[in-house]
């Protein structure tokens, strides 16, 4: 497979495996007397697919332009491809890609003219150009709309155009913003195949998402809450934090028939701290000591020991750190 | 244990100098014009729409004012009286009455803006050579009306004393105003040349502003921040379609204005032209200040609409600026209009040359570089958000 830098002037680097092409540590941004960024540290290896969640408002817009140069760093550092953000925000722009809910695509415009436009924005020659568009075109599927208004396109096929407009300059890191908000499951699944296929092939990904399915495809996943970085690691590490296992508490599954009548019973009973209903089930974090409690007062029930899904370790994360500041 | 960082900075293939992206942004804008020709049309039609309306509306020269008469007199001296009225130009006689309250009652309703009543003695007065007293009412309300009524009323009867003055063939003292420049005193050739400032402004600032908010609200904006393109290079790749379209637009009001207006340009053409272009650059680059403040196209429009009325007042294009109180003459100082309607009324009606304008382009180039650096900076400040 050809990495997607062949066909630019530039030499692709050398790629050994973990190699840290952004790095941020004790990324700090005030705006005024709000802190939008508290002091977060992370880094992300070469071709790494990094998952981000928050709540909106958390701060994962802002952190995604402070890596770009775009917004100043209040305090800390953060390097891409080992280029100081303060200093080099020009040379960034040039090696990172960045696709946004909004498409940023012109409605108006065919997607020739959108490839042809982002192709020149990002200086490159139109030799470098044209070779670079076919190849994309191959990628994502789009030669048959290649002459149409972007207007006439549906949402799935305007993504993989966004896509192919913020990937035109074969940048080495690529930022997507909710790049899937809104967009029906299997246009959803095709554009992630290409980022896996993009991410085989060298570049790196840092994807904020609201979708737990989407967060668990990802090797990594970064969690922030109120402007700080809460939880780190891959899908199993943050199954073992003890923040999300608090002790002397265990994750069940809860069973009977008419689930959803016993809801707000159980949520009321002594020990349980969280119930919500999955499907057919109730998922709860029951205090250990209480389980024999809640099965004699409810006897309907089947109840089994489970590993905490992400949404579980999320809302357990989240309801902590609130418990904290009251 | 933490992995190796990157070491190797990447090394550009291409710096980005302050105007970079200039081009592929005019060649996307000038797309974008030319995909919606209807939009095109109108933002070419309405201003030569606005020029027929106003231009034909916007008549100061005072005539034909309706006039009620009241003759109590009769006579045939009466009647040469109201004739003499009746040929000045100013005076309509539309209507004639036969009493005092119904000479007050036209007045009042509007129908006549101005009552002369010949009393029944007048031609006795007039042969018995005592003074003959004539009553000349002027609605006050309209007072260029009334001023202007007044002193013609005024003139008429100075001119028929004379006449009756025996022996006398040619008066003492004979004024002969010549009017230099706009001879046949057309409001036309005065109020069209200060209208095209007027349309120009509004239809620029308003493309302009609502070309980039356009963009901020549907997040090409954002997308064009993470780019390599300059500012700068956004702002005159914006601003060279608008400008191009502003300039046809010129081009076509002055040939309406010409050949159907018949209003006569007595300097240079291609200078009218060549001193328009500091104009359109200032209004251009006030269009960009709108475009950084305003978050929403709505508000775009709100604050292109707030700039023509101190235009239209305050640049001399009304009210002459040496008659207004001294802080709206400083205020008319800051309106680029105000420089602009000089060298236009200048050149089209005085045929005045580069020597006597050039200082009115100067200081439009100057406000036009500032607007654009200014929004420039405005730019980077937000993040462009």
């Amino acid at each position: 497979m050809t990495p997607p830098d062949a066909s630019t002037t530039r030499e692709a680097p050398p790629a050994p495996r973990a190699v840290v092409v952004v790095n941020a540590e004790h990324l700090t941004i005030r705006f005024g007397a709000f802190t939008a960024v508290d002091d977060v540290s992370f880094h992300l290896d070469r071709g790494e697919l990094f998952g981000f969640l928050g709540p909106n408002g958390s701060g994962k817009t802002t952190i995604i332009r402070a890596l770009c140069g775009l917004i100043p760093l209040s305090s800390g550092d953060a390097t891409i491809l080992g280029m100081d953000v303060r200093q080099h925000a020009a040379d960034i722009k040039r090696h990172v890609g960045y696709m946004s809910q909004k498409f940023g695509l012109y409605e108006d415009l065919t997607v020739q003219e959108n490839l042809n436009f982002y192709a020149a924005a990002y200086g490159l020659s139109t030799t470098t150009a044209h070779a670079r568009i076919k190849e994309l075109l191959d990628l994502t599927s789009l030669e048959p709309y290649f002459t149409r208004r972007v207007a006439q396109l549906s949402g799935g096929w305007k993504q993989r155009l966004a896509l192919a407009c913020a990937i035109i300059h074969s940048p080495e890191v690529v930022f997507l913003d909710e790049p899937t908000a809104g967009i029906d499951p299997v246009a959803r699944r095709s554009l992630w195949d290409l980022f896996f296929q993009l991410s085989g092939q060298g570049v790196t990904f840092f994807v904020t998402t609201h979708y737990m399915d989407e967060a668990e495809r990802c090797g990594r996943l970064g969690y922030i809450y109120m402007s700080k970085l809460i939880a780190l690691g891959t899908v199993a590490d943050l199954q073992q934090l003890p923040d999300a296992n608090p002790p002397g508490t265990s994750r069940l599954e809860l069973e009977a028939p008419s689930i959803s009548a016993l809801l707000t019973q159980l949520r009321q009973f002594q020990g349980v701290r969280e119930a919500t209903i999955f499907g057919r089930a109730i998922h709860a974090l029951v205090q250990t000591d209480a389980i024999s409690a809640l099965q004699a007062a409810f006897p309907q029930l089947s109840v089994r020991t489970i590993e905490p899904s992400l949404e579980d370790i999320f809302v357990t994360l989240t309801l902590h750190i609130m418990s904290e500041q009251k | 244990m933490t992995p190796p960082t990157h070491k190797e900075v990447p090394t550009s293939d291409f710096h980005a100098g302050p105007f970079f992206g200039l081009r592929p942004v005019a060649r996307k804008e000038f797309t974008h014009i030319l995909r919606d020709p209807s939009t095109l049309f109108f933002a070419l039609l309405i201003p030569i729409i606005q020029l027929f309306l106003f231009g034909y509306a916007v008549d100061t020269n005072v005539r034909q004012i309706p006039t009620v008469i009241y003759d109590e007199s009769h006579t045939q001296q009466s009647r040469s009286l109201i004739q003499a009225f009746a040929a000045s130009d100013i005076f309509h006689v539309t209507t004639y009455v036969q009493s005092v309250p119904a000479m007050y009652a036209t007045m009042r309703s509007g129908k006549a803006q101005v009552a002369i009543r010949i009393p029944y003695d007048y031609a006795r007065s007039l042969q018995g050579g005592t003074t003959a007293s004539v009553l000349v009412l002027v609605d006050g309300s309209d007072s260029s009306i009334a001023g202007i009524a007044v002193d013609a009323s005024t003139g008429v009867a100075l001119e028929q004393s004379l006449a009756r003055i025996p022996g006398l063939t040619s008066p003492a003292i004979d004024v002969r105003p010549s009017v230099l420049y706009n001879p046949s005193t057309r409001s036309a050739n005065f109020f069209i040349p200060g209208l095209i400032a007027i349309l120009l402004q509004t239809m620029i600032i308003l493309l302009i502003a609502l070309s980039l908010v356009r963009e901020r609200e549907r997040g090409t904006l954002e997308q064009l921040t993470m780019t390599p393109i300059a500012p700068l290079g956004l702002m005159l790749g914006k601003m060279i379609p608008y400008g191009a379209l502003a300039f046809g637009e010129l081009c076509l009001i002055l040939a309406v204005m010409r050949v159907i207006f018949q209003v006569p340009i007595n300097g240079s053409v291609f200078m009218l032209l060549l001193m328009s272009l500091p104009f359109l650059l200032t209004v251009l680059g006030l269009g960009l200040i709108i475009s950084t403040r305003a978050r929403t196209q709505a508000e775009a429009f709100q604050l292109s609409m707030g700039t023509i009325l101190p235009s239209v007042f305050l640049s001399g294009y009304i009210f002459q600026i040496s008659t207004m109180p001294a802080f709206f003459r400083g205020v008319s100082a800051f309106i680029p209009a105000t420089y602009y309607i000089k060298i236009l009324r200048g050149i089209v009606l005085r045929g005045s040359e580069f020597p006597d304008l050039w200082v009115n382009a100067l200081v439009l180039t100057l406000m036009g570089t500032g607007a654009i650096l200014l929004a420039a900076r405005a730019f980077v400040k937000q993040g462009a958000g």
